[in-house]
């Protein structure tokens, strides 16, 4: 009986394993890891800690240096725990070692890019249909709310849509 | 010599009293040690006796000026029912702010001189004095 089922069995094995590679999580994320540690603990405390990857270095300068005006908020740190969690943001940035991903080529050098949400890709990604569904579902908040519809947000997987 | 027997009606009076405090009791649980020893070092360094929790609680809803306008009160965040649980600005739910229903808040005096700062920056646009921040505390412990 088994015997016979065994061919099956075995697609059913193979396709589960393929499945499980092939799902968006199986790679590293394009954004780069979640923070860990300190900046995951103090980034996350109003908002999901963003990945670094989603900006480029003068943003996360611009950033850290004004915590107590974050945004419309106080998010004021004492100075060695701002100095440890910029180090950490720029290591990770988007235009870390030299890279210079497309999306960021199609900002000004000029320019310090201050929300994620302000991004060309990330508006065209977020078009009318999901801000009128956001205002439809007050739970949500805003658009920063990256978990609320990316399940593996805080994980730096954002493909689930 | 046995005991003396608990009569029924003893028993019966004990169950009710028991299974009133389990349902009853946690609702109407104060501050635990700790932020009573929070609360006692500010009225220390207040130099009061104790604080006011009517007045921590019209701190606490009222609509306040000279913070930044996305924040004009507490309850921007944590709503007006201290019971329910709030939300950040951009949607991150906010554990209640009343310690019978979240027991560790106010125990960590690093923690609540940081979201002190913070709070009252974005709120007021000033530092919360001694008393404000013990009457506020006096409010969310006594719920």
């Amino acid at each position: 009986m088994l015997l016979k089922r065994l061919p099956f069995l075995l697609f059913a094995l193979t396709a589960a394993i393929l499945a499980q590679t092939m799902t968006s999580e199986g790679s590293e994320p394009k954004v780069g890891k979640t923070p860990e540690n300190l900046t995951k603990q103090e980034c996350s405390d109003c908002h999901m800690a963003y990945q670094a990857g989603f900006l480029p270095i003068r943003s996360w300068q611009a950033i850290m240096a004004d915590l107590p005006n974050h945004f419309g908020e106080d998010a004021s740190l004492d100075a060695a725990t701002v100095k440890e969690i910029e180090q950490y943001l720029i290591k990770n940035a988007a235009d870390r070692k030299g890279k210079n991903p497309r999306w960021l080529k199609a900002i000004p050098k000029d320019v310090t890019p201050m929300r994620i949400s302000q991004f060309p890709w990330f508006r065209h990604e977020h078009g009318k249909r999901v801000n009128n569904w956001i205002k439809a579902n007050p739970s949500v908040g805003s658009v920063s709310n990256c978990p609320a519809c990316h399940k593996g947000a805080d994980r730096g997987y954002f493909d689930d849509d | 010599m046995s005991r003396p027997r608990t009569s029924q009606t003893q028993r019966g009076l004990q169950a009710v009293l028991t299974s009133t405090f389990l349902l009853v009791g946690p609702t109407h649980l104060t501050a635990g040690p700790a932020q009573d020893a929070v609360i006692a070092a500010l009225a220390a360094e207040a130099g009061v006796s104790g604080f006011s929790a009517q007045t921590g609680k019209a701190f606490f809803q009222a609509s306040h000026s000279g913070g930044k306008p996305e924040t004009p009160s507490c309850t921007t965040c944590h709503t007006s029912d201290p019971l329910a649980a709030g939300r950040t600005r951009v949607g991150k739910p906010i554990e209640p702010m009343a310690v019978s229903l979240s027991p560790n808040r106010f125990t960590d005096p690093e923690k609540l001189a940081k979201w002190f700062r913070r709070n009252c920056n974005s709120v007021l646009g000033r530092e919360c004095t001694t008393t404000e921040q013990g009457d506020v505390l006096t409010y969310l412990s006594s719920l």
